[in-house]
């Protein structure tokens, strides 16, 4: 059975930006614990001979033809938008993170 | 402008198939506007109890309604389901509709463009009522991870709908529509099917548009039609299904004949049709009420002529193992796009938050719990040093599993098994105890993970009183096998029962009929 501390949970929470706090990452390092140990019997099935299936169908890459059409207007997409500026999206700083 | 329907012909209007309202409506004998009006008005009694809505859009739905009737007072043809109210769940967009995927990440979200799906259903002249409650991104069994409280199963208020499209089963099983449109990734449309009494159908992958759907896992999740009948279910099928040049996985070929399969099975001839009982699919987990069910609907299809073998896919029994490594893993690829930039929700823009800090606490806050869960463990099965033993050993057994099918329907042209291990189960149960909650679904992945078709279709009430399902697979692009086996046990067992099985569902606190 896999073991998870509660630091490594803490890094996972990192790496998928979720900012969570001292017990909740406790509580979640005790249920991903008990988790991975249910699924960890995949890797007991299939031997080196077995191809790996990402998708059910062959996928295949698309286009459509390069021709000019109306999009949204600026109007519509900035309208979902958290904070708008001047017909621009608004978003937090991202110079000086390691000041 | 006619009269309001009288109270009495509401309630029988509210408990009209699909099939007939489209009738009634293309005879003139009952309005889409009155037919609307019924349903909302019916909402209107029940919805405060079993909460199947997040949203309704009592003008949109009118104005959709009374664009069926000038087009029939015009004497322009209507297609086979124009009038028809519909219950929409709320991962697919629909244009300035409110739409949240059953979370506070997009609360307040109006999307600027159609998914294919509600395109196609608006061009078919079905009106849309509203948008349903869901687990938040789909991600659940019991609708109680939807951000904004759970829904209740109208047979039993204390109980769970199933999910993660608890919202649009429930829909159906207290008389708000009498279509809804669904989405399974792992089941959630077949296993609240089964848990409601309603019939719920996972096409082929591919077979029905993604564009449009917010999704939770790319190589999974497929839309497919909710219904209080098999024939209902076909005729939603037919209209929302087929190629869609805007969905890159979008499947290039006719829709099989799932009507005219539907009405052939309704003459209750199965000779020739060779049916396979999965063998790991019963046992051990398995409610004896279910079990029991099962077994007699499998005598009722043999009766009917059809063969009936015991199959082994002897994989199964780690589908849900690989399910639950692939479908976190997508899902936190997928959900990585909410990141508070763009669209959806914002917290901690102060000024003193960097925008990495901004994401992860809006994040935080805006994801519940088992959201973050499969986020984490997303995360943690595609990260190095973990990719090969978890995601890449489950995606190896996607392939041992598909290859079990293949063999399966060698022998038979379909699969049989309960779609449920047990019946509906009571609010609280299993929030806490993620794994059991995941077991619900044991019987329904793998035909996500292969891709193939499947339906449920209740088979009765277990020693509880509460609906039991029957799930039949089928191939890819063999969908019409789903409607002619559903709708022969259908025939049968309405017919041994009298009348439908919502016949006998407790009537609804506060229902109109």
């Amino acid at each position: 059975m896999p073991s998870l501390s509660r630091d490594e949970v803490a890094h996972l929470a990192r790496l998928a930006r979720l900012h969570l706090p001292d017990d909740e990452l406790a509580h979640y390092a005790e249920q991903l614990e008990v988790i991975l140990g249910a699924v960890a019997q995949v890797s007991e099935v299939a031997g080196a001979d077995v191809a790996p299936t990402s998708h059910p169908l062959p996928l295949r890459n698309v286009t459509r033809p390069d021709e000019a059409r109306p999009g949204l207007g600026q109007e519509a997409v900035l309208a979902g938008a958290p904070a708008s500026e001047e017909g621009r999206f608004r978003v937090p700083r991202i110079l000086g993170e390691e000041a | 402008m006619s009269e309001p329907l009288s109270s009495e012909a509401a309630a029988e209007v509210v408990r009209l198939t699909a099939s007939q309202v489209a009738a009634a409506v293309e005879s003139g004998a009952v309005s889409a506007v009155e037919v609307a009006q019924a349903h909302l008005d019916r909402i209107a009694a029940v919805d405060d109890d079993v909460h199947a809505f997040l949203h309704v859009d009592t003008e949109g739905a009118l104005a959709a309604a009374r664009a069926v009737d000038e087009r029939r007072s015009a004497g322009e043809p209507l297609g086979p389901l124009a009038g028809v109210p519909l219950a929409l769940k709320d991962v697919l967009t629909q244009r300035g509709i409110p739409t949240t995927a059953g979370s506070r990440m997009l609360e307040g979200w109006r999307p600027p463009y159609d998914a294919t799906v509600t395109a196609r259903l608006k061009a078919a002249g079905v009106v849309i009522l509203g948008k349903t409650n869901m687990d938040e991104f789909a991600m659940g069994s019991s609708t109680e991870h939807s951000a904004y409280g759970p829904t209740h199963n109208p047979w039993d208020l204390d109980r769970i709908p199933g999910g993660s499209g608890g919202g649009s089963a429930a829909a159906l099983a207290a008389y708000e529509a009498p279509l809804a449109i669904g989405t399974d990734t792992g089941g959630s449309i077949r296993q609240p099917g089964a848990v409601t009494g309603t019939v719920g159908v996972k096409p082929t992958y591919g077979g029905v548009s993604r564009y449009g759907l917010i999704a939770f896992s790319s190589s999974l999740d497929q839309a497919g039609p909710c219904a209080r009948t098999v024939l209902d279910a076909a005729l939603l099928h037919e209209v929302i299904g087929g190629y869609d040049p805007l969905d890159s996985t979008s499947i290039d070929a006719p829709v099989p004949p799932v009507v005219e399969a539907a009405r052939r099975g309704a003459r209750g001839d199965l000779s020739g049709v060779r049916i396979g009982v999965v063998r790991e699919l019963s046992g051990e987990g398995y409610q004896p009420g279910v079990e029991a069910r099962f077994r007699e609907a499998v005598e009722l299809l043999t009766s009917l002529g059809a063969s009936v073998t015991e199959v082994s896919c002897p994989h199964f029994g780690y589908a849900l193992a690989a399910y639950y490594l692939i479908a976190p893993s997508e899902a936190s690829s997928n959900l990585a796009r909410f990141d508070a930039m763009r669209y959806g929700l914002r917290v901690g823009d102060d000024g003193e938050h960097s925008a990495e800090e901004v994401m992860a606490m809006t994040r935080a806050a805006g994801f519940g719990p088992e959201v973050k869960r499969r986020i984490m463990l997303g995360t943690y099965a595609l990260s190095s040093g973990y990719y090969d033993a978890y995601y890449g050993s489950a995606q190896k057994v996607r392939t041992l599993i598909s290859q079990d099918f293949a063999a399966a329907y060698d022998q038979v042209d379909v699969l049989v098994s309960p779609t449920t291990p047990t019946t509906a189960f009571r609010l609280g149960d299993k929030v806490d105890d993620p794994l059991a909650m995941y077991l619900n679904d044991l019987c329904t992945i793998p035909s996500n993970l292969a891709g193939g078709a499947a339906i449920s279709v209740p088979c009765g009430l277990s020693d509880d009183d509460l609906p039991v399902g029957f799930q039949v697979m089928a191939p890819a692009l063999a969908d019409d096998r789903l409607y002619l086996v559903g709708a022969a046990l259908e025939a049968a067992l309405v017919d041994r029962w009298g009348g439908p099985l919502l016949d006998r569902a407790p009537a609804l606190e506060g229902a109109s009929s």
